[in-house]
């Protein structure tokens, strides 16, 4: 679509058009970012004020028309799935966008620094999660998940990871990602393997081990195959993490997400 | 390669440099409403000659894509091509060739591909006629492929203007063939007549403004002389429309409001001036019964989609069978599926017909998650069951017809509904096999959490009326290959697939049934059991519901996925 960003949304501070914006985001924009704009399970949290490609009205604009490549943002009107805005209709959403946009500073009250040494420490997240190239590769990449996912989000994956299981792999067409779905298999020689599923379809399946070896698969050469949505992720309670050191750790993500 | 033209199209130079040799020969016969081109220099004898040929027959295989209305009625006949969208009049998507079957399914090979090399979904059903394969593609793409090598003997493309907005894709599902001419219908409205040998344009009519949401994604039904299509726009708050045009002049025939206008029977369904943006389109194809003289279609939902406010009553026709006379476009009855629906339930899927002894019937497995068994000589209902996970009704009225719970509309905050607005099925064909007397169709196991964005009207604009989410607390969303008992509504057995399809059933009479699943696999399973015999990695999901032909007695399958048309075959 040939629409171009002016720099500045001609609707700014219209209470009418930021209406009617959150309609079109409702119907276009909330099935990742949540109804609020306060983030799913797919997109980010868009109250916050930092934004990670860009929170001026040229580049919101700019996001919403041409998406962000290598991420699920779509170019408006690309979803295959709905109807794309008018140039109007995105400055209305970004005027919605904006009343929604908290007024809170972007820092979170946690200790970044300590939530560092958390992520690589005690808490033992690097084990199984990466951060700018440095960690384990059985979880998710947790580089920018920062700046991609809410808080609250972010608190209930580590206090309750299986209630919504990490999504992986995103195939262009394929309308729901995969899963970080726990697997374990028993091969026909009777070698047995645990980790999460990397993609599957009907007949095959592509998994990661604890031990970070990759195992591709004929299901129907399988003696067993046994999928649960129970993550390998151990729950963080109060006593494993306490609040403090869980915002320390979620100040580290937001820190690091940020860069 | 591409080359912008006089008409406002692109061609590509196949079209355009194509020696016209054969063309010459046979053109004035196939093609007598012909104005546009250089009188062709042909003898009366000569053309005496060709006219004989065909008469005698043996000729009907060079005779390419001179399909008359007959031909359509008895497409049983000739198995080796698929003359229209579904297959046949009946809507049935099932092949009667048997050299691929269960003994052999096995060995499928892929035999050739075409790459359209455009993006988004490719939902194409080519048509096969005399050994030439006629398919559209993203963008309103069109192409004539030697169905035997799949090399392309010419390419269209319609130049669309740049603010079209189909709600859902720049997706068109196929053409319709009648005489020497395919019918396409475009995403800004249009329905063009394309020479079959050549791609040229023959005529371009607007059936209406595309600037108000109208566009049409369908592939046209011909019917005796006319080209019958019906448009898509639910989402803008367009008022539906079925319309017939002459094949030979693009002229129109007649027009069928699918919401009525005032004075009409069924305007007293909608509130106020709601029914001007009453929505209804009729975005998917059509069947018809020769022995009735009557199309059934179907249409989608009332606008806004999943909001009923602002607009009381039963909302007619939307989400409704309709049975409609060809020639005058006048109602013959109608069936509604879901009055005055919220949830975004389009009864828009190919209204299949079967007989059943001295039953004459329509089997339709419908979005909203019901299997309906209609008698088709009135629109009475003869039994409605579920095929899929059902939460919106649980409750029938008097006829036995499903009735929305009272609860069940979408909120402000939200409420989970099974099925979810993608529906328990959509458009993607279902298919009826005569052998094992069973009914295929693809189920979506999908609930989603529906609310409401109140808003205005605004012409071109979109009009949803609401939002829907998937239910981020539940088990992933599946989907399945179900096949369904007519006689009991009774599911026989399923494939599961993994995730939820956007892929079509095909069955052939070699026992199989065809589809596809998301994770890009077309898949042969046996029809009796549901057994899979067979499948091959596509690389993309499939968009598309298949379809199968024989040329040099050979018997192909083809499906359409990401942006190739695959065909496989026998080693």
């Amino acid at each position: 679509m040939a629409l171009r960003a002016q720099d500045k949304n001609p609707f700014a501070g219209d209470a009418k058009a930021a209406k009617l914006g959150e309609s079109q985001f409702r119907a276009n924009c909330a099935f990742c970012h949540g109804l609020g704009a306060r983030g799913g399970g797919r997109g980010p949290d868009l109250s916050r004020a930092q934004k990670r490609h860009g929170n001026s009205d040229a580049e919101l604009f700019r996001t919403i028309n041409e998406g962000v490549p290598g991420t699920a943002m779509p170019p408006n009107g690309a979803t295959q799935q709905g109807v794309g805005m008018t140039e109007e209709e995105i400055w209305q959403v970004i005027s919605y966008i904006r009343s929604v946009q908290a007024k809170a500073p972007a820092q979170m009250v946690g200790n970044a620094a300590h939530g560092k040494e958390l992520f690589y420490g005690s808490a033992a997240c690097s084990t199984c999660h990466m951060i700018q190239g440095k960690g384990g590769r059985l979880g998710p990449d947790l580089s920018t998940t920062g700046s991609a996912r809410s808080t609250d989000y972010l608190v209930e994956s580590v206090r309750s990871p299986s209630r919504r299981l990490a999504q992986g792999i995103s195939e262009a067409m394929k309308e729901f990602s995969q899963e970080y779905e726990t697997v374990t298999v028993v091969t026909a020689e009777g070698t047995k393997f645990m980790g999460v599923v990397m993609n599957e379809d009907h007949f095959t399946l592509q998994m990661m081990d604890t031990r970070e070896q990759l195992h591709l698969f004929d299901k129907s050469k399988l003696r067993s195959l046994e999928k649960s949505r129970e993550s390998l992720m151990p729950a963080y309670d109060q006593k494993t993490l306490s609040d403090k050191d869980l915002q320390d750790v979620l100040a580290y993500l937001l820190a690091v997400g940020a860069q | 390669m591409m080359s912008r033209t006089m008409d406002g199209t692109v061609k590509s130079r196949f079209s355009a440099q194509k020696p016209r040799g054969e063309e010459a020969v046979l053109a004035p016969q196939l093609r007598p409403e012909r104005k546009n081109r250089a009188s062709i220099g042909m003898t009366r004898p000569l053309f005496a000659a060709v006219v004989f040929l065909a008469l005698v027959g043996g000729a009907a295989t060079s005779l390419h894509a001179q399909v008359a209305p007959q031909r359509l009625v008895d497409s049983a006949k000739e198995p080796q091509n698929w003359l229209m969208y579904s297959g046949d009049y009946a809507g049935r998507r099932f092949s009667a060739l048997e050299q691929i079957n269960i003994s052999n399914a096995a060995m499928l090979v892929p035999k050739w591909a075409y790459q359209t090399m455009a993006g988004g979904k490719f939902e194409t059903t080519p048509l096969v006629v005399d050994g030439i394969l006629y398919g559209t593609g993203q963008d309103n793409r069109a192409f004539a492929l030697d169905a035997r090598s799949g090399r392309p003997i010419w390419q269209y493309q319609r130049a669309l203007p740049a603010d079209i907005r189909p709600c859902c894709g720049r997706v068109n599902r196929g053409l319709a063939i009648l005489g020497d001419k395919v019918f396409l219908g475009t995403l800004d409205a249009h329905v063009i007549a394309l020479d079959a040998k050549t791609g040229s344009v023959v005529w371009d009519v607007t059936t209406v403004d595309y600037s108000k949401g109208y566009s049409i994604t369908l592939a046209p039904l011909a019917i005796k002389n006319l080209v019958i299509i019906g448009v898509s726009g639910g989402e803008y708050g367009i008022r539906g429309f079925i319309d017939a045009y002459d094949a030979a002049t693009g002229e129109r025939k007649w027009r069928f409001y699918t919401v009525p206008g005032p004075g009409e029977p069924g305007h007293e369904t909608w509130e106020g001036d709601s029914w001007k943006i009453g929505g209804a389109p009729a975005w998917i194809t059509g069947t018809y019964d020769p022995a009735t003289n009557t199309t059934f279609w179907t249409t989608g939902n009332p606008s806004p989609s999943n909001r009923g406010e602002g607009r009381a009553g039963d909302n007619l026709y939307s989400n409704s069978l309709l049975a409609l006379e060809p020639e005058t476009g006048k109602l013959k009855w109608y069936f509604q599926f879901s009055k005055h629906d919220d949830h975004d339930y389009d009864a828009t899927q190919v209204p299949v017909m079967v007989d059943q002894g001295d039953r004459r019937l329509i089997l339709q497995a419908n979005r909203n998650g019901f299997f309906y068994l209609i008698d088709r000589t009135n629109g009475k209902l003869v039994f409605a069951d579920p095929f899929a996970r059902v939460t919106w009704s649980d409750s029938k009225d008097a006829n036995g017809v499903p009735i929305a719970r009272k609860d069940a509309s979408p909120t402000l905050e939200g409420n989970r509904v099974c099925p979810g607005a993608a529906g328990a099925t959509n458009w993607m064909s279902p298919t009826y096999d005569p052998q094992t007397q069973l009914f295929y169709v693809t189920a979506r196991e999908q609930c989603d959490i529906f609310s409401t964005a109140p808003q205005a009207y605004e012409a071109g604009h979109a009009y949803y009326g609401s939002a829907y989410f998937p239910n981020d607390d539940a088990a992933p969303f599946t989907g399945a290959l179900r096949a369904i008992d007519p006689n009991t509504g009774k599911m026989k057995w399923e494939w599961k697939h993994p995730s939820p399809t956007w892929s079509g059933v095909l069955s052939t009479a070699g026992g199989l049934v065809f589809t596809g699943d998301a994770e890009g696999n077309f898949i042969a399973v046996e029809a009796a059991s549901g057994k899979a015999l067979w499948h091959f990695q596509c690389g993309a999901s499939v968009y598309s519901s298949p379809m199968s032909f024989a040329i040099d007695g050979k018997q192909y399958v083809a499906v359409a996925a990401g942006s190739a048309l695959l065909t496989f075959g026998l080693p």
